[in-house]
Formats: structure tokens, C-alpha cells, sequence
């Protein structure tokens, strides 16, 4: 399968689509899967089918493919029974359908009856030059064409993170940060079972796909490890790659004679295969999805050292903790810098990085600072922290039995505006300086609907949950450009 | 599948250009003695065979012999050890290497990866600490100088108690001399280099076991 296979585009950019397998039954997966592709606003023609025929959801529900024309749609989406397929399959390719998305189980993971069928439905795939997703997967989602083929919820906002997992669950987690974030998804596919398209044809297809910054995957089993690496190392020459393995933990430690074979447990050889190929690997869900949000959104540093700068001495000093253990630098405050900021800000502030306002900070302080930090030549990336801290206080002013009398209004509205302000000279900095400036809080969690958090949203960007994780985020970013620097390769 | 005795295993590295030990081989504890007072004072006795893997857990390995008496009674006493299934054995004799540090490397056959490459630090708690990398074959110079930094235990490439900095340049060799034997040479399956010893900053091979897929002769 090669990344310029058209097929690809009928999976992903289909001109109409058939469920098969529409259910009336609104517990139904082939209802659920009708349901999601009209709810979310697929512009192409929608075609369903039923044994009994009828409407569901508006749609005729034709009782054969037959009724078809020719033409109308390039993509099924496979609701019916494993039994039923073969048959749907040849009609569907005899009307001119180029893709399938199976969902149907009973296949590879249903004993030896399910391996059969799942060999029959590849050697059928190969007959037909249909290209087959799944099967036992849970859908495909693409933005850009406004499609939401899955059985599960949500849909994610158009963004350039593309997703492709071995687990369908985890595109629904992915796609729940997405939605959470802000920070969108080009695509995102369920391989199921893998048995005709795998991980790595999808992330082939991701490689050249002008929708797509960054990819993401999630696997379990790497059956053919050397293949597998060889084939995202030609992904990784293009597109950063993020990816969180399950089953990290399972040893896979050999009965070796040498010391070298002990050693060479799965995990330890994946990860060394990992670092070779320029994947980068998350070491957690939220890891992954932010280290994906992050490729999508930020410029990217051309060193490793960062400016932390916070309107709190704490959050600072956790951060540089962080810094530390990172393959990041902390950067000694270049004097010039130092005495520019002296001229802006009162004597109390750390006059070092971490750069500690200490509450010094007036009307246009944080995007005075932030502009001539991050264009400093000797700092590659930023660090920003204490946004929305005014708009939390204004929070519990709005909430109070004197709002909005002595003052409060005004003040409460002067503070969101403030922290949007913030947010917004944050993202203008970043991408005007090409450099990366990451802003944390925990009010991206605890509180979203905040100014702060809620503005850096609208920029497109992510707000981290935290300094340690934004670190880690920026760690991610920094060793994927080092990699690239060493071997000369961009992308 | 079979092994190559050590001393067969070194001359192996040493062809493709791994620092090795200088060392001797004999038969007899003539030899033996003979062998330590040409390399000189003091100096470490093997028993080794191709059948021979755990030399140290079987008491075959006996370190800091100071004179022509201790070499005597340590040759006789480890060719006495030797039992029938042990095939053929000899006697190596080796300088004591002066040098705190202990490396391991080496080349497994991995099942889904393939010949891998691997690089950590090394003595007795190899095991137990796992500080170890690896990469795929064939590694560029760049891999190799990354699996260095891989280490969590790096700093003790660094200026180590009165030694100097483990030559990186060295050790980068090591490791692209390991990777190439394992692309270039299908029969080499495995390669376990344990320890080497840092001498004035350079590794040097003091054991190894290298196994082969099959074997009609010493390979090249």
C-alpha cells in the first residue's frame, strides 16, 4: 500500500457514503454509526441499508445495494454481521465503492472460525482492490470533510493532529482531549484488527497528507518490529510521530545465556527503536495527546534553553525543578536581558530565570516581558505561568452577594479582559519571534471556562495543565529538533 | 547454534577492531607461568572452552595472582576443575587491568527486531541496574553517541576517581565495530562483551562470549 494510494481518499475524503447495516434501533451500533455521520455534518450524500428497508433518521433505507447508482459513493461503513460481508463487499465494489470500514466483529479475535473469515476478507480485499479498515474497529473521523464514520462519541474539532490506533477506545480519548483542548484532529482511525490496513499504512498516509502536522498513534503488539520501524522512520523523515505503546510493562525478558539477551526486554529494544527512528514516544495518554497538541500548534525551538517567566515564585521554582530533570536547559539570564527588564519592572522581581514578577507586574507588563523574553537570541522557548489568577479572583467576585456594586463589575471585567490579553500576546509573541512560549495553569482543568485558559483556546493552542507537563511537551519538541539537527533532516 | 571459546570470541573482536586484552593461552601450568612472566605481574587465569559460558559461578576465574607459585597452583587447580563435558580446554592468562570502571556491550538476537545492538554500564550489578540501550543494526555514528547519552548513569563517562574521561570516540568505535559484525556476518547471532574495563580512559575487552548460528570453522 503506497502513501499515494487513492484509496486512502475514499476513506477519508469520500464523495458518499454507505452505512450498511442501518439499524432503527437507537442502541444499535448501525444506528449509532448513521447517526454520528449525519449529525455531524458530512456534506456528501449519506446512503443506509436494511434487511426490512423503511427510514431511519430521514434516510430511505435501501434493502439491497443494488439500488445503488453507480458511483454515488466511494465508502461503506460495514455495520453488518461478519456472514453478511462478502456479499455486501462485491456488490458494494461492483457499484464503484473503493473503501470499506468494517466494524463488524466475529473476525481474527473470535477463535479459529473469526481467522478464517478475517483471511477470506482480505483475499476478497485484494480481489476487489477494495482497501478494507478494520475489521472490529470503531470508525473513521475526518475533519476536513466533516466526517464522523464511528461508533463512538466525540466528533473533534478540525485541527492537525491525525490519529490512528490499535485500541478504537483511545480515539475516543484523543478525541476527548481534542474536544477539552480545543486543539483539533485532521484525522483519526480505529485499525481494529489490522488485518489488511495497519498502523503504519495509515501513518504512511499521514506522512503526505497536507491536513496533518503531526501523528499519532496508539499499539500494542508490533508483530514485525524491524518492518514496523522501518516503515515510521520513512514517516518520521516527513512528520513528527508520537507514540504511546500499551503494554509496556509485560518484561518479555528472554532465558538468555548472555548478558546482552537478558537485558533485551521488549520495552527496552521498542524504546532504543524508538529513539533510532525519531518516533516520539509518550509516556502517557495525556503525555501523548499533549506532545501531539503541541507538534500541531507551536513553532518549533532551535535550543534547549527556556525562560520560565511567572507571575508567582512557587510555580517558577517547580518549573525550573522540572527543567532539571529534563533534557531541557534552564537558562542563566543573560545580562542584557537582565538590565532591559530592570528598566520595566520594580526592584522585586528574581532578576533571574525563573523570571519571578513577584506580583510587580502592571497594565502591559506580561506581554512587554514575554515579547522581549522570547526575542531574546540566548532563549530558544518559554515558559509562561500564573495566567487567569485574576480572573479566578474575579470569578468569586461575580459569584458574590455585592456584585456587581462597589466596583466589582468593572473590576471583574477589566481582569478577563486582562487575562484574554495575556493569552492572546502569548500566541502573537510565539509566532512572531518563531519561537515556542507554552502557558500552564491548572485552571485548564479546574476551571476552563476561566479568561485565561478559555483565551488561550481561541488562540488554537493548548493551555497546559501544569508547568511539569508543559516541560515535558516542550522536552518532546526540543529532542525531535535535536534528532533532526543531528541527522540534517527536516520535516 | 554453539559458542566460541573466549579467547576465540576475543580474536573475533579483535579483527573487527574491539580493544582486547593482551593475552596468552596455554595448555600447561609451565605455560601458564611462562605467559605471566612475559606479560608481567599481576595477572588473571582462566579455564576456557567453547563449552565453558559461566566461568565465574564455577569458580573458573581467578584474579590479582601475584607471582610464579600463585600462577602454578591456580593452572593445576583449574585444569584439575575441568569435567569431561567441558570438551576441550585451555588456560588464558591476562594482565589485571587497573580500572574502576566496568562497560558492558554486546549484539542479541532479538525476536521481532533482529540483531540489536546494545551498550551499559557494567560489573556485577549490570543486571540488577539495567542502565542499558539499544538500537537496531546497523547504527550510524550518531546512534551510537545517543545511546551514550541514553545512559541515566552517563556522568560515569566523565573524569571518574582520578581517571580520566572514557574516550567517547572509543567507545562510539566499539559499538559501530559490534554493528557491523552483526550486519556483515549472518552467523554471528549474539556478542556479549562483559566487562570491559576503562584503561586510561579506553575500553578494553577482558571477557566475551560470542555465539554462532553454526559453525564449521573460526569465523573471519
Amino acid at each position: 500500500m503506497s502513501a499515494a494510494d487513492p484509496r486512502f481518499a475514499a476513506l477519508f475524503d469520500p464523495r458518499g457514503v454507505i452505512v450498511a447495516g442501518a439499524s432503527s434501533h437507537p442502541g444499535k451500533f448501525g444506528f449509532v454509526a448513521l447517526h454520528n455521520i449525519l449529525a455531524n455534518g458530512y456534506a456528501g450524500p449519506v446512503f443506509a441499508t436494511n434487511r426490512d428497508g423503511g427510514e431511519i433518521l430521514g434516510v430511505h433505507a435501501m434493502t439491497s445495494i443494488e439500488e445503488l447508482p453507480h458511483g454515488a459513493a466511494d465508502l461503506v461503513f460495514v455495520c453488518t454481521p461478519a456472514s453478511a460481508n462478502p456479499g455486501l463487499l462485491r456488490a458494494c465494489a461492483a457499484k464503484g465503492v473503493r473503501a470499506a470500514f468494517v466494524t463488524s466483529a466475529g473476525y481474527g479475535e473470535a477463535g479459529d472460525a473469526g481467522r478464517r473469515a478475517e483471511h477470506e476478507l482480505v483475499a476478497l480485499a485484494d480481489e476487489l482492490g477494495l482497501l478494507v479498515a478494520g475489521p472490529n474497529g470503531q470508525g473513521v473521523v475526518s475533519t476536513p470533510s466533516s466526517l464522523c464514520a464511528q461508533i463512538v462519541a466525540p466528533y473533534p474539532p478540525r485541527g492537525r493532529i491525525a490519529i490512528a490506533s490499535q485500541s478504537g477506545n483511545f480515539i475516543s480519548s484523543f478525541e476527548n482531549y481534542a474536544v477539552h483542548s480545543g486543539v483539533g484532529v485532521s484525522r483519526a482511525v480505529s485499525a481494529g484488527n489490522a488485518a489488511a490496513v495497519t498502523v503504519p499504512d495509515f501513518l504512511d498516509y499521514y506522512a503526505s497528507d497536507p491536513e496533518t502536522a503531526v501523528a499519532l498513534a496508539y499499539v500494542e503488539g508490533v508483530a514485525h518490529g524491524r518492518a514496523f520501524f522501518e516503515r515510521i522512520r520513512a514517516v518520521t523523515a516527513q512528520k513528527p510521530v508520537v507514540i504511546l505503546k500499551g503494554g509496556t510493562t509485560s518484561g518479555g525478558q528472554r532465558a538468555a545465556a548472555s548478558h546482552t539477551g537478558a537485558l533485551a526486554t521488549d520495552d527496552r529494544v521498542f524504546d532504543g527503536a524508538c529513539r533510532q527512528a525519531g518516533v516520539v514516544r509518550a509516556a502517557t495518554v495525556e503525555d501523548a495527546f499533549e506532545a501531539a497538541a503541541t507538534f500541531a500548534t507551536q513553532p518549533r525551538p532551535n535550543g534547549p534553553n527556556i525562560a520560565v517567566v511567572t507571575t508567582a515564585g512557587g510555580w517558577g521554582v517547580v518549573a525550573a525543578d522540572a527543567i532539571g530533570r529534563s533534557e531541557l536547559h534552564l537558562v542563566a539570564l543573560p545580562d542584557d536581558l537582565r538590565a532591559t527588564l530592570d528598566e520595566k519592572l520594580p526592584p522585586r522581581w528574581s532578576r533571574n530565570n525563573p523570571i519571578d514578577l513577584a506580583g510587580a507586574e502592571t497594565r502591559d507588563t506580561i506581554p512587554e516581558v514575554l515579547d522581549l523574553v522570547v526575542n531574546h537570541d540566548e532563549i530558544d522557548a518559554v515558559i509562561y505561568l500564573g495566567l487567569g489568577i485574576q480572573s479566578n479572583q474575579a470569578r468569586m467576585m461575580r459569584a458574590s452577594h455585592f456584585f456587581p456594586d462597589h466596583g466589582l463589575e468593572r473590576i471583574v471585567a477589566y481582569h478577563e479582559r486582562q487575562d484574554a490579553r495575556f493569552a492572546r500576546a502569548a500566541a502573537d509573541a510565539s509566532a512572531a519571534a518563531g519561537k515556542p512560549i507554552l502557558t500552564a495553569t491548572e485552571l485548564a482543568v479546574t476551571d476552563p471556562d476561566n479568561a485565561g485558559p478559555r483565551s488561550v483556546r481561541e488562540t488554537g493552542r493548548l493551555c497546559y495543565p501544569s508547568a511539569n507537563r508543559a516541560v515535558n511537551a516542550l522536552e518532546h519538541l526540543w529532542c525531535d529538533a535535536r534528532f533532526r539537527r543531528r541527522r540534517a533532516r527536516t520535516g | 547454534m554453539t559458542t566460541l571459546s573466549e579467547a576465540a570470541s576475543k580474536r573475533l573482536l579483535a579483527r573487527h577492531g574491539v580493544a582486547v586484552v593482551d593475552e596468552r593461552t596455554a595448555d600447561t601450568p609451565d605455560g601458564a607461568v611462562d605467559a605471566a612472566v612475559e606479560l608481567g605481574f599481576p595477572v588473571v587465569v582462566k579455564l576456557c572452552g567453547p563449552e565453558i559460558a559461566h566461568k565465574t559461578e564455577r569458580g573458573l576465574v581467578r584474579l590479582s595472582l601475584t607471582d610464579e607459585t600463585a600462577v602454578r597452583a591456580a593452572a593445576e587447580a583449574l585444569l584439575a576443575a575441568a569435567a569431561p563435558q567441558d570438551g576441550a580446554v585451555e588456560l588464558l592468562i591476562a594482565p589485571m587491568l587497573p580500572g574502576a570502571r566496568e562497560l558492558i556491550a554486546g549484539v542479541t538476537d532479538d525476536p521481532h527486531f533482529g540483531r540489536c545492538v546494545m551498550v551499559g554500564m557494567g560489573g556485577i550489578l549490570t543486571e540488577a541496574i539495567a542502565d542499558v540501550s539499544f538500537r537496531l543494526v546497523p547504527i550510524d555514528r550518531v546512534d551510537a553517541e545517543e545511546m551514550l547519552d541514553d545512559l541515566a548513569t552517563r556522568r560515569l563517562l566523565g573524569p571518574f576517581r582520578g581517571e580520566p574521561a572514557v574516550d567517547r570516540a572509543a567507545l562510539v568505535d566499539v559499538l559501530l565495530a559490534l554493528s557491523e559484525l552483526a550486519q556483515h556476518d549472518p552467523n554471528v547471532r549474539a556478542v556479549d562483551v562483559n566487562p570491559f574495563i576503562v584503561v586510561d580512559g579506553r575500553p578494553v575487552a577482558v571477557d566475551a562470549l560470542v555465539e554462532m548460528i553454526e559453525m564449521d570453522a573460526e569465523p573471519g
